[in-house]
């Protein structure tokens, strides 16, 4: 993190309060482009934070960016900001200049979707997605897609391709995105390694974890905030031990995603962070799963109307969780690796991961 | 917060690197020399007073103290390694857990300079042992309601009543008891509270064992008949010991020692499933690592704030009730993962069947010590509705 995290988390929060407001994200769910909301956000510089300014950015390091994302879980932002910057952040890894308009990805897991076909002057890009997010609202969709000998990335104009809008839990876009011998220029394409493609991989999943973390501070605060409104039997509901357990548990887990999203923020400015994303990202998972229904349960039947803001926070809750691998896929990969390291190693793998 | 965890963190890594390496390295000699097998729930069970001694020489126990009271003037970060570490390798330090965590610093805060020069360097030289006088047969998590009593007579006070669940009480030397030294007062329920060192073999003290339902014996209660204490025994002032106990409560409930129980019994899991994992296997241990992380990130995290002189009662108490669960956990997943026959006691049984026989049999007391579940929730809800 650098100097400039505490003016940008406030900025971002004075931000948040003013422009993401219920309407704006119910019109947004109903397909309206947010654009107040959004031109504040390419204002305040925010779509190229951890970018250079020699490369166009805002500057700032990406446990910055991080931190100020938890603010934009934290009020349900309807804005591809999240996606722009993980898009900006690749172009930059290949040496492409940053955009501050609101941009988009296709996902790495789906490189073989997407075909380049050499042509004369150029290549030929063909392929379809049904789960790009923003695709109908984007100035520009960055598809990694491979050739016979490699992969390769371009920014395609979305007026070029065919777009079906859908959406996931939470109601955010998540478009199906079909493009169809469209020629891109010679110059427009760039090779991309492995190497590159994983890491964004690993930060677009640190991403999510600070999204659901900051979700998760939300949910906690409106949770216990309707057990002190909220009286039945003549008194507030708070105050019966059946509803304290909930409180509790929904606290230990949001406070689990809380430190966990810390350390993350700490550790991806200083150290590799491969393992610490996964676990994060577990962590996170199971707390969302956890807290959720216990949410739901306390605020009873007006909790899941959509006249009530909860709706907002546990719809992206279930959506973010399988989003970037679920619990099960990290665990996985985690549980093999240590398996794999032997019992002997296990106790100095846990304290290494500091 | 933020500033002292990431600074927490690099003390960890750096630091520590000497003498985490210098306690891993006493460790395996230990397990070479065949001096203790690794074993869950080692704080409670594993008890060695050889062992105590040889930590009490290396300068491990009561480490945070001052040099003058035999402490070694060490960090609460520096104490959380070396507890961390003997903890994960279910070395036998439950002789001395009590005086070092909890009495010794109790003594620091409140005791009289007399005090602290007679009992710190006991306690530090790994040689003098401690147990809480809390619990009684009417008072459990209802705590204020005790009635042992301490009538005032000349030159000191006269103890009568009973303490229960004292573990460890039959080797211990010292027990520190709260005790009410004036009648219950339903505006003040905390009031008229007093902690006294009382002397076991003082005349007057009877240790019952109580056993658990493994057969062991770690329970006892300490009756006390007429037992004459002298004014100095008393720590701190009279009708504060409520304050005095509560004080530490954000040290108990804490520290390693409540998500490590069954530490021993996941390690001889892995050893167990590294033969042919499956991706069952894989995914339930990849969640229990992460859990097992969280939680010691938590842990450090009240540590740092502890250091730096806040009580983060909050942080503790969810540290207790999820690190808790926790150690339940690893004895589910093992069961499930592996079959077996767990237990104790058969000559047969693999370390495996061992460690899940303890963890098993042990579980019922993990979400009860120290503040049980349901009165943790209690307190966690507060904290949370008052923000």
């Amino acid at each position: 993190m650098s100097d400039i995290n505490e003016m940008l988390i406030d900025s971002t929060k004075k931000i948040m309060r003013d422009f993401s407001t219920k309407e704006t994200i119910v019109e947004t769910e109903n397909g309206i482009w947010p654009k107040d909301l959004w031109q504040i956000i390419e204002e305040s510089g925010l779509t190229t934070v951890a970018i250079s300014e020699e490369n166009g950015g805002t500057g700032g390091t990406f446990g910055d960016a991080i931190s100020m994302l938890r603010v934009i879980g934290k009020f349900a932002a309807p804005i591809p900001l999240p996606e722009t910057l993980l898009a900006n952040w690749l172009l930059a890894d290949i040496g492409l200049r940053a955009s501050i308009k609101p941009l988009t990805l296709s996902s790495i897991d789906e490189k073989d979707n997407f075909t380049f076909t050499e042509v004369e002057g150029g290549w030929s890009l063909t392929g379809a997605s049904n789960y790009i997010p923003w695709a109908r609202f984007v100035e520009g969709i960055v598809i990694i897609g491979t050739s016979e000998k490699e992969t390769l990335i371009t920014v395609v104009d979305p007026a070029l391709c065919q777009i079906k809008p859908g959406t996931n839990l939470g109601g955010e876009s998540r478009d199906f995105v079909e493009i169809q011998d469209q020629f891109i220029k010679k110059v427009e394409v760039i090779a991309v390694t492995e190497a590159v493609l994983m890491s964004n991989y690993y930060k677009g999943t640190i991403i999510k974890t600070a999204l659901m973390a900051g979700s998760l501070e939300r949910l906690l605060e409106l949770t216990a905030a309707y057990t002190k409104e909220r009286s039945q039997f003549g008194r507030p509901i708070h105050r019966f031990q059946a509803i304290q357990n909930h409180l509790a548990v929904l606290s230990g887990e949001a406070t689990a995603a809380k430190i966990a999203a810390d350390n993350l923020i700490e550790a991806v400015d200083t150290n590799s962070y491969e393992t610490q994303a996964m676990i994060t990202k577990i962590v996170v998972g199971e707390a969302a799963s956890k807290s959720v229904p216990i949410a739901h349960q306390v605020l009873g039947a007006i909790g899941f109307t959509d006249e009530h803001v909860l709706q907002f926070t546990t719809r992206r809750l279930w959506a973010w969780r399988d989003e970037y691998g679920t619990e099960s896929e990290w665990a996985e990969q985690l549980g093999a690796q240590v398996i794999n390291n032997g019992p002997e190693e296990f106790w100095p793998f846990i304290t290494a991961l500091d | 917060m933020k500033k002292t965890t990431n600074k927490s963190t690099e003390e960890l890594v750096d630091n520590f690197k000497e003498l985490r390496n210098e306690v891993r390295n006493f460790i395996d000699e230990e397990k070479a020399k065949g001096t203790f097998e690794p074993q869950c729930d080692s704080w409670l069970g594993g008890v060695s007073t050889e062992f105590s001694h040889k930590l009490g020489k290396r300068g491990w126990v009561g480490m945070t103290w001052p040099k003058k009271y035999g402490g070694s003037g060490k960090s609460a970060l520096a104490r959380f390694v070396v507890t961390e570490e003997l903890l994960a390798a279910g070395a036998p330090i439950a002789a001395h857990w009590v005086a070092d965590r909890q009495s010794g610093a109790l003594l620091l805060k409140y005791g009289t300079e007399e005090q602290r020069k007679y009992y710190l360097p006991k306690i530090a030289s790994g040689e003098s042992y401690f147990v809480i006088g809390l619990s009684e047969p009417n008072s459990g998590s209802d705590l204020a309601s005790l009635s042992t009593v301490a009538e005032k007579v000349d030159g000191g006070w006269v103890l009568n009543g009973s303490k229960l669940w004292t573990s460890g009480a039959h080797y211990s030397h010292y027990m520190i008891g709260l005790v009410r030294t004036s009648p219950q007062d339903s505006n003040n329920r905390h009031g008229g509270l007093s902690q006294f060192i009382i002397d076991l073999t003082n005349p007057g003290v009877t240790v019952r064992p109580i056993h658990l339902m493994t057969g062991e014996h770690h329970f006892n209660e300490v009756i006390l008949d007429n037992v004459f204490i002298p004014e100095n025994q008393i720590v701190g002032e009279i009708g504060n010991g409520w304050t005095q106990g509560m004080a530490e409560l954000a040290y108990e409930r804490s520290g390693p020692e409540r998500f490590l129980s069954t530490f021993p019994l996941l390690v001889e899991l892995l050893r167990v499933i590294q033969v042919d994992p499956d991706r069952f296997a894989k995914i339930e241990v990849g969640k229990l690592v992460s859990r097992l992380w969280i939680l010691r990130k938590m842990s450090i995290s009240v540590a740092t704030l502890l250091e730096n002189g806040e009580t983060p009662n909050l942080m503790a108490a969810l540290v207790k009730d999820l690190g808790t669960q926790f150690e339940k956990q690893i004895a589910e997943t093992s069961r499930l993962l592996v079959s077996s026959n767990p237990s104790v006691t058969s000559p047969f049984s693999s370390a495996f069947e061992r460690r899940l026989a303890e963890a098993i049999l042990h579980s019922p007391g993990f979400t009860l010590r120290g503040g049980t579940t349901e009165i943790l929730r209690g307190i966690i809800a507060k904290e949370v509705v008052a923000k």
